[in-house]
């Protein structure tokens, strides 16, 4: 894993006394609340309908067992004892007080974590596939190139106060799984003409209020124009970003009103200017930045493990676990193993002190000491020896995190919406509860199969709603809760953007509604497919049919 | 004519108040002053920035409140944003104002 050098323990250091002093004076009174307000919004402290929320980055996801105890030990001595991990690979306190908030940061100091950059119109966090450097079908490790953009964008005073937010996101697989059509810029590491390897370039994608799939500007760029060529896409948009509208002012925006081609052609004139200048990436600083990523010391053992195969067949609960919670590993011997925070009828994302502890000394047994969090709202141990699975899933079985079902209907995804969150238009956490309730049974969840549902409390998106197979957005009517439906989305390397269903359904009627859905579905789909599959093939119609027919 | 309320939220904490009728502020609904709409319920408000000033509370403003139907004068709040607020998130009974409540 990375680790800091001095540069980053004296910023972060300096950040926090810096912010130390900031709250001290507006306790005192020498600042306003106006005056306060963007301060505190900078080091991720904002205000929400309980209370003050801290959202406190976690680079690209990676999280080492000794940070994972930190974070429990912030949830349980300033908070209420859990925390909320979300689809930015972040976590988020709901309970902390102001006069607190800067021995919070003190705390998260000492194991190299900050809350720099996670609010405010600056480049947020860099999300990276949550299976990087383990996953099979990867052409190379995204984080290596994911801590480089993380460094670059750091404090970068060009791009403190851009138009607008700016999400990064990085996959170094063909199967997508950082969502990144989804992002700002979406980065994919790619083969070029020679066999080597560099980036295809995606920009515009975004959510919220108009969610706009990124499109391709370049289709192949070598490792040592990396950040010339974002810095050219910043400055572009930095530029010709509209600052008079917020709803105008993502960058998506800007790639729509000027046309792909003019905008690529902008930012293709600025990089001749930069390409060759101080931020062509030398070898050697990639070499640098990757040694942080080898691998582990993985042991020569034999791809099959005999007693790992007899424990499947012995025992159909740890069978069914395996059968959705476990993915193949690069390496013969090992495999992925993702941690479900989605246990029937609980608040997905959320996880106790408790958990967070009993998860790092599982990682120190049997993962190398790391954790990574996806955009899932999920935990994964990434490099687990196959023949102890069965001990680990024993030990997640004592503390509720062995539900199987990742990847599949109840694995939902959702916003903390109306119960937290002062945006917000309606509820999430209660649908997905109910949801999750009304699916638990197992067999009939695994005989849906593959499928994603998201649901948002309002149309910011935050639980990335539009991308999801089933989208639910929580809509506001005289003071009511409606749910609108989309269907189609997906996250992934083909990503799509779901298609409306029709009126939005009451908090009565919208668990039921999900059931007709699945249930059209089931009815339709031929061997093989998956909800999506048969979604593409069959469109919306025969959906629109059953959900509003007997209307 | 519907009642109002003034709320914030703590600036210490960020923890839901109410103004009261002493001018001070409380966790709770039912001890806050009601004024009727229009001038009397912009007044109440108006007070409330001296507290803003002494650095109690932070962005206070107006809502509307029902009273109770059996006694005809505890105020409870209206619509879902506003029941959340006063009493905690629905999904943890355990957390939030609710929770210190019988
Ligand atoms: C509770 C405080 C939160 C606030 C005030 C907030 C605010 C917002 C706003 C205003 C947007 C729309 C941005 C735009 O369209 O330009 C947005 C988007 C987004 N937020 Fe949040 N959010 C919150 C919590 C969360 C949580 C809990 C998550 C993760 C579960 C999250 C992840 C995202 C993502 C992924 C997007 C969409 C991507 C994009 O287009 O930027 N946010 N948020
Ligand atoms: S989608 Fe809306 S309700 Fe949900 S967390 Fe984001 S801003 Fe809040």
């Amino acid at each position: 894993m990375y680790r800091y050098d001095e540069f980053d323990h004296t910023v972060v250091a300096e950040r926090v006394l810096q912010f130390r002093g900031q709250v001290a004076r507006r306790l005192s009174g020498d600042l306003t609340e106006d005056e306060f307000k963007p301060l505190r919004l900078m080091n991720g402290l904002y205000l929400q309908l309980h209370a003050y929320m801290l959202r406190v980055a976690i680079p690209y996801g990676m999280l080492s067992s000794r940070q994972m105890r930190k974070l429990a030990f912030v949830a349980r001595r300033y908070d209420k004892g859990y925390g909320h991990f979300t689809t930015r690979q972040n976590i988020q306190y709901n309970w902390p007080r102001l006069d607190e908030a800067a021995d919070i940061l003190d705390e998260l100091a000492t194991v190299e974590m900050h809350a720099i950059q996670t609010s405010g119109n600056t480049i947020r966090n860099v999300t990276a596939d949550p299976f990087a450097g383990v996953a099979a079908d990867e052409i190379e490790d995204p984080r290596i190139y994911a801590e480089i953009i993380r460094q670059w964008s750091t404090l970068h005073p060009e791009f403190s106060f851009l138009p607008r937010k700016f999400k990064i996101a990085v996959t170094g697989a063909p199967h997508d799984r950082a969502a990144i059509k989804t992002h700002d810029i979406g980065i994919a590491l790619k083969r070029g003409p020679d066999g080597e390897t560099g980036f295809e370039v995606f920009v515009g994608g975004g959510q919220g209020r108009t969610p706009v799939v990124a499109k391709s500007i370049r289709g192949f760029l070598p490792k040592r124009d990396l950040l010339s060529y974002l810095e050219a896409i910043l400055r572009v948009y930095n530029q010709l970003g509209r600052r008079d509208n917020i709803y105008k002012a993502r960058i998506k925006i800007l790639v729509n009103e000027i046309g792909v081609e003019k905008f690529t052609a902008l930012v293709e004139e600025e990089w001749r200017h930069l390409r060759d200048g101080a931020l062509a990436l030398p070898d050697d600083e990639i070499a640098r930045i990757k040694a942080y990523f080898a691998s582990p010391a993985y042991l020569d053992i034999p791809g099959d493990v005999p007693e790992f195969d007899s424990k499947l067949l012995t025992d159909p609960a740890f069978g069914n676990w395996v059968g959705s919670n476990v993915t193949e590993h690069k390496v013969p011997g090992y495999a992925i193993v993702t941690v479900s925070l989605k246990p029937e009828g609980g608040i997905p994302g959320d996880a106790t002190a408790e958990q967070m502890e009993a998860i790092a000394d599982l990682a120190d047994a049997f993962s190398f000491g790391e954790l990574r969090v996806t955009k899932d709202q999920n935990l994964v141990l990434a490099d687990i020896r196959k023949s102890d699975l069965f001990a680990l899933w024993q030990g997640l079985r004592a503390h509720g995190l062995e539900t199987p079902n990742a990847g599949l209907l109840t694995d939902i995804i959702a916003c903390p919406g109306l119960d937290y969150c002062s945006l917000a238009n309606a509820r999430s956490i209660p649908i997905a509860q109910r949801i999750g309730t009304r699916f638990g049974d197992l067999d009939r969840l695994r005989d849906i199969g593959d499928i994603t549902l998201n649901i948002s409390g309002c149309i910011n998106a935050c639980a990335h709603h539009h991308v999801g197979n089933i989208g639910i957005l929580g809509v506001d009517k005289k003071g009511t809760e409606f749910y609108q439906v989309t269907l189609g989305g997906s996250a992934d390397e083909n990503t799509t953007i779901g298609d409306i269903v029709g009126p939005a359904f009451g908090e009565d009627d919208i668990v039921d509604a999900i059931e007709t859905i699945v249930d059209t579905y089931l009815g339709l789909r031929t061997d093989g497919e998956t909800f999506i599959d048969t979604y593409r093939r069959v469109g919306l119609a025969p959906f629109k049919e059953t959900l509003y027919a007997a209307r | 004519m519907t009642s109002h309320a003034v709320t914030a939220n703590r600036l210490t904490d960020g923890q839901v108040v109410y103004l009261t009728p002493a001018r001070t502020w409380s966790e709770k609904l039912h001890a806050s002053q009601l004024a009727e709409a229009g001038d009397d319920a912009n007044a109440l408000l108006q007070s409330a920035q001296a507290s803003v000033e002494a650095r109690l509370v932070v962005e206070p403003y107006l809502i509307p409140v029902d009273t109770d139907a059996t006694d005809g004068q505890t105020p409870r709040a209206v619509g879902r944003r506003e029941t959340i607020r006063a009493a905690g998130p629905s999904v943890r009974l355990d957390l939030g104002h609710q929770a210190a409540q019988e």
